[in-house]
């Protein structure tokens, strides 16, 4: 039954918050040493997901299992294997950083010298040992998260879950927390992210499912996701609005595929297959045909797109969602 | 597998002990509420109390103001636990291999150590106001002991309401209405002062059957009512405490597993 290359396992999982549906149904399955994300609009199960498997929630329906056991018959056996990084930190905040660790370390029945000790390590590791006595409440954002990481790790876990680890940092707290992250999965845990910040699911995540309305709209590395919604595409911004169908003309034409316009950023695009020849002949026929041009350039889907057009979160705002 | 529900209570109360040692202010703070009333009833409007049945207004109030302030513990113990729901220390207590019950333990008895001693507190003032128990050491003990079982009792109201409420807004909410109920007793004045029906509630209310029982154990004046309430104080200041306990306890934890729902 237990796939021992799936550190987490995730079968027709279903959670209805009163008779509203948070999760209809969803699989998941990560593999040892990865980093997965979930991505998704707010309110597509993600934060639910990481409930359930972190053993915080139950479940109405479907299996989980986390890193072999289940994750409702077995709670204390996974409890032993995961860490939990939540949205707010989880922490005492009267207390300081070295109370919080010790504290922890207790409860995870290290015994009061080990629990000591590993409080030590750990605050050594994440840069907060010379914090002193001083109480958590009183610590920077990125100084918060450092230390809430650190908790988190106590036990050296098999799993880490990791819910929207960065929501509130400043770009040098977020490049902390990465780099932590990174050096984790060197190290072997496997590693379950969500997230709202697509860059970070680019960065961090070898694989990725998107979440929308509880069920799972496509899963896949981020170059598969990309690939999905077509690879690169042409983009031209003309100077005057009056010109944008021609424009448009001349561009289905150039590249051989049918262009979309968008009339507020007098725009027009089409997907391309050979990038330099579609753009010297997409910009020779436009001067060819007397249009000015005020911009024209080649680009990759950014996973935004991926995740507008796969979550159909805005059908309609995909064409401003660009670079 | 081992159960660690003792160690894991203790490492919570041992929490819990260490917020109060970063703020020793705090207790002093706590302990000066109950110390003011104490000194506003007994000199500002104590002249004017008449204690029925006879004796000094200061020995009537002091077991009264024991009892309150053992009930209004409620408050702090709803406080501290919002303030644990909100801020997500929870969260993590619950994803790790603990005992559950310990959370709940361990505020329990952080807070019954903390009541223990702002109880002695409260008598070392009662004495230095000329207050005393007359009838041995023995019973003055076990109505400390009863005091203590009132505020267990409150505890688990507290530790139920605060789940309940689960925001710092409507703790606000408890803390008005925690006043009409600790003056609707014999804390003050005594229950046969009051309008008829008003008075029946008053003598019902758990903190009058404490207060009574306390005073009569201590030997001071107000416990000689006629009433079957005001005869049977003792019994009814074990039975009321016991009686909340059985419904609020097992409430508290339903509510605290419920998190899970």
């Amino acid at each position: 039954m237990t796939d021992t290359d799936h550190v987490i396992v995730v079968e027709g999982l279903r959670k209805t918050y009163g008779d509203k549906p948070a999760l209809d149904g969803v699989d998941l399955t990560v593999a040892r040493g990865t980093v997965h994300g979930l991505l998704g609009p707010n309110g597509a199960g993600k934060t639910t997901v990481v409930r359930i498997l972190a053993t915080l929630l139950r479940q109405d329906g479907g299996r989980a299992e986390v890193a072999g056991f289940d994750v409702r018959r077995d709670a204390d056996a996974v409890r032993h294997r995961i860490g939990l990084l939540g949205q707010h930190a989880a922490l005492d905040e009267e207390l300081s950083g070295r109370q919080n660790l010790e504290m922890f370390g207790r409860l995870y029945h290290l015994g009061a010298r080990g629990a000591a000790a590993r409080a030590a390590e750990l605050l050594d590791r994440f840069g907060l040992a010379d914090t002193g006595r001083k109480a958590v409440r009183q610590y920077s954002g990125g100084m918060r998260r450092r230390l809430d990481l650190a908790a988190s790790l106590v036990l050296a876990p098999e799993v880490l879950f990791l819910d929207e680890p960065t929501t509130g940092l400043d770009p040098r707290g977020r490049t902390e927390v990465w780099n932590a992250v990174r050096s984790l999965v060197g190290g072997g845990t496997t590693v379950l992210l969500t997230t709202q910040y697509l860059e970070e699911a680019d960065q961090l995540a070898d694989r990725i499912s998107l979440l929308d309305a509880g069920r799972v709209a496509a899963e896949g590395t981020p170059d598969e996701l990309k690939a999905r919604i077509g690879g690169d595409r042409v983009d031209v911004v003309v100077r005057h609005a009056d010109q944008l169908d021609a424009a448009a003309a001349v561009v289905t034409a150039a590249v051989g595929a049918d262009a979309t316009t968008d009339p507020d950023g007098r725009r027009t695009g089409a997907p391309v297959a050979d990038r330099v020849a579609a753009l010297t002949e997409t910009l020779r026929a436009l001067g060819a045909a007397g249009i000015e041009v005020e911009d024209i350039a080649l680009r990759r889907p950014t996973l935004d797109e991926v995740f507008l057009r796969l979550t159909g979160a805005g059908a309609t705002a995909k064409e401003d969602a660009t670079v | 597998m081992t159960n660690w529900v003792l160690t894991d209570s203790w490492t919570m109360t041992r929490r819990g002990l260490a917020h109060r040692a970063r703020r020793p202010g705090q207790m002093f703070v706590g302990l000066a509420f109950p110390v003011m009333m104490v000194l506003i009833f007994a000199y500002f409007l104590g002249g004017g109390m008449r204690v029925a049945g006879g004796g000094d207004y200061k020995d009537f109030l002091i077991p009264g103001m024991l009892a309150l302030t053992m009930a209004f513990g409620l408050e702090s113990t709803m406080v501290a636990l919002t303030q644990d729901l909100n801020r997500g220390v929870i969260d993590r207590f619950r994803a790790m291999p603990m005992a559950p019950s310990a959370v709940l333990v361990g505020r329990s008895v952080d807070d019954m150590l903390e009541s223990a001693a702002s109880l002695l507190a409260m008598v070392g003032v009662g004495l230095l106001m000329g207050w005393r128990w007359h009838n041995g050491f023995g019973e003055a003990l076990y109505a400390l002991g009863l005091l203590l079982l009132l505020r267990f009792a409150m505890l688990w109201i507290g530790i139920y309401l605060g789940m309940v409420a689960g925001k710092p807004e409507l703790v606000q909410a408890v803390q008005i209405l925690i006043w009409p109920i600790g003056f609707l007793s014999n804390v003050f004045t005594s229950a046969e002062s009051m309008p008829g029906w008003l008075g029946a509630i008053a003598e019902w209310n758990p903190m009058s059957a404490t207060a009574t029982a306390v005073r009569e154990l201590f030997g001071n004046p107000g416990w000689n009512g006629t009433t079957w309430a005001a005869t049977h104080a003792q019994l009814l200041a074990v039975a009321w405490p016991v009686a909340l306990l059985a419904v609020f306890g097992p409430l508290a934890v339903r509510r605290y597993r419920g998190l899970s729902h």
